[in-house]
C-alpha cells in the first residue's frame, strides 16, 4: 500500500514519512563518498571519483568539486546534474550579495539559500527532490573557516569533520576515532586520505580515483583565502607521504 | 536649502543637520530630525524632495533592521550598509519615478574599529570621505573643513570644527535654518549632542 504515498514528493505517509525525499536520501548513499575535515588552518574536502575509464577525456576539471565564490568551496554526492543546477544558483546568490552589499556573503546565509530551494522541493509538489548532498567549505570574517553538509530534505548542519555519500557512517566513526581539536592542514589531509583509503571499495587508492580541495589563508597577503584543487601529482604524493599504501601490503603479506 | 553636514575623527562621526522644515516660502517647523537611526552603529542623514526623503529613509531603515532579524542580530558594517543604500538609489535612478533623495551615512565599524563618513547623492554616487555635505550647504563649509580638518582629532576638535561651520551657515546663508542637530556616531552607538 506504500505505493499510494511514494508517487507525490508532497504526501506524508500515515507514518509521517516522505518516501521521495528518502529515497533521495537514499541515491546519495550509494554515490561516491565525499569526506570534509575542519582545521585551525583550514578546511579540506577530498571525494572519490565514481567514474574512471583510460577513455575518459580529462579537461582538467573537477567532478565532483566546485569553486562557489572567492571563499567557498563545496563537494557534491550524488546526482551531478542536479548538483550544478544547484550549485549555479548559489554561485548567483553570492554575486548578487556581492553587488548589493560590497562584501563577501556570510557562508551560512548562502548555504541556507541553497537549502530553501531544496526544501521547496520537498513541499510544493510535482516535481522531484534534488538527488544531492553537499559538502561546503567556506570562509568568512564572522565564524572564520566553517564545514557545512546539507541533503534533499533542505536540512543543513555545521560540523568539524563529516561525511556523505557511500560508507559514510562507516567514515564518520573513522573521523570520530581520530579527529582532534587543533589538527594541522597538513594533518587534516593526511586524514582524509587515511579515512577515504579504508572506505573505498577499491584496493589501491591513486589520484585517478580521488579529487582533493583545501581551503586556507594566504601567508603573503593577510584575509586572503587560498582554494586549491589538487591535481593528479599531488594527490598522489600526500598519498606517498601519508604511506596508506604501505600499510595495506604489509598487511597483506 | 536643508543643510546637511559629516565630519569623521579619530574614533567617532559626526553628522549635523538643520532643523527647518520648509516648504516653498514658509518654515513649517522648526525642530524637523532629518536623521534615521539604520542599526545601532550607522546613522542615516537626508536631504532632497521632501516626502521621497523619508520614504526612502525608512525604507532601507526597515530593510536594515530586517537584515539584523534575521541574521541573529549580527550587524551590517557601516560600509555594507552604504553599498546597499547605493545600490537602491542606482536602481532607483534607472525607474520610471526615481527618489529624488541626497544623503549621509555616518557609521562606525565594530570589527574593525574605524568610524567612517559615506556621502550618497540621487544619481547612485557613493565615496568615503573624512568630511563631506550636500547641497548648499557644501559651497559655504567645504573651503573651511579643507583648511581646519585635521587627521588624529578627537570629538571636541570636530565639535568646535562643526560649531565654526554653523557659524560660517548663519553668517553667509540667506535664509535661516534654524540651528543644527548634531549626532555623533562611535563604539558605544549614536547619541544626540543638541
Amino acid at each position: 500500500m506504500s505505493r499510494r504515498y511514494d508517487s507525490r514528493t508532497t504526501i506524508f505517509s500515515p507514518e509521517g514519512r516522505l518516501y521521495q525525499v528518502e529515497y533521495a536520501q537514499e541515491a546519495i548513499s550509494m554515490a561516491g563518498t565525499a569526506i570534509g575535515i575542519l582545521s585551525t588552518e583550514g578546511v579540506v574536502l577530498a571525494c572519490e571519483k565514481k567514474v574512471t575509464s583510460k577513455l575518459l577525456d580529462d579537461d582538467g576539471s573537477a567532478e565532483k568539486l566546485y569553486i562557489i565564490n572567492d571563499q567557498m568551496l563545496c563537494a557534491v554526492a550524488g546526482m551531478t546534474a542536479d548538483a550544478s543546477i544547484l550549485v549555479n544558483n548559489a554561485r548567483v546568490a553570492a554575486q548578487r550579495y556581492l553587488k548589493t552589499y560590497n562584501e563577501q556573503i556570510p557562508c551560512e546565509m548562502l548555504i541556507n539559500k541553497v537549502c530553501d530551494i531544496k526544501q521547496g522541493y520537498t513541499q510544493h509538489g510535482g516535481l522531484r527532490p534534488f538527488g544531492v548532498s553537499f559538502l561546503y567549505a567556506g570562509y568568512d570574517d564572522r565564524y572564520q573557516f566553517q564545514l557545512f553538509t546539507s541533503n534533499p530534505s533542505g536540512n543543513y548542519s555545521g560540523w568539524k569533520a563529516t561525511s556523505i555519500g557511500a560508507n559514510n557512517s562507516a567514515a564518520q566513526t573513522l573521523l570520530k576515532k581520530d579527529y582532534k581539536d587543533e589538527i594541522s592542514l597538513k594533518e587534516a589531509c593526511e586524514l582524509a586520505i587515511k579515512v577515504l583509503s579504508k572506505t573505498m571499495d577499491a584496493s589501491n587508492i591513486n589520484s585517478e580515483k580521488l579529487e582533493f580541495a583545501t581551503l586556507s589563508l594566504s601567508s603573503k597577503e593577510e584575509g586572503k583565502i587560498i582554494q586549491k584543487i589538487w591535481n593528479d601529482k599531488e594527490i598522489d604524493l600526500l598519498i606517498k607521504t601519508t604511506g596508506v599504501l604501505n600499510d595495506k601490503s604489509t598487511g597483506d603479506e | 536649502m536643508d543643510i546637511i553636514l559629516g565630519i569623521r575623527v579619530s574614533d567617532a562621526t559626526l553628522i549635523a543637520t538643520s532643523k527647518a522644515a520648509t516648504r516653498s516660502i514658509s518654515i513649517l517647523k522648526d525642530d524637523d530630525d532629518k536623521t534615521r537611526e539604520l542599526n545601532k552603529h550607522n546613522l542615516i542623514a537626508f536631504t532632497g524632495e521632501s516626502g521621497d526623503t523619508t520614504q526612502f529613509a525608512e525604507y532601507v531603515q526597515a530593510n536594515i533592521q530586517l537584515y539584523s532579524m534575521r541574521e541573529n542580530d549580527i550587524e551590517l558594517s557601516p560600509k555594507a550598509t552604504a553599498s546597499f543604500i547605493r545600490n537602491q538609489l542606482a536602481t532607483s535612478i534607472r525607474s520610471r519615478k526615481p527618489y529624488q533623495v541626497n544623503c549621509l551615512i555616518g557609521g562606525y565599524d565594530t570589527k574593525t574599529g574605524k568610524p567612517s563618513l559615506n556621502w550618497i547623492d540621487y544619481l547612485g554616487t557613493q565615496v568615503e570621505l573624512p568630511y563631506g555635505a550636500h547641497g548648499y550647504a557644501a559651497f559655504y563649509t567645504t573651503s573651511l573643513l579643507d583648511k581646519h580638518y585635521r587627521e588624529k582629532m578627537s570629538i571636541d576638535d570636530g565639535l568646535k570644527l562643526m560649531d565654526m561651520c554653523i557659524d560660517e551657515l548663519n553668517k553667509r546663508m540667506p535664509i535661516d535654518f534654524k540651528g543644527v542637530y548634531i549626532k555623533v556616531v562611535d563604539k558605544d552607538g549614536i547619541r544626540l549632542i543638541k
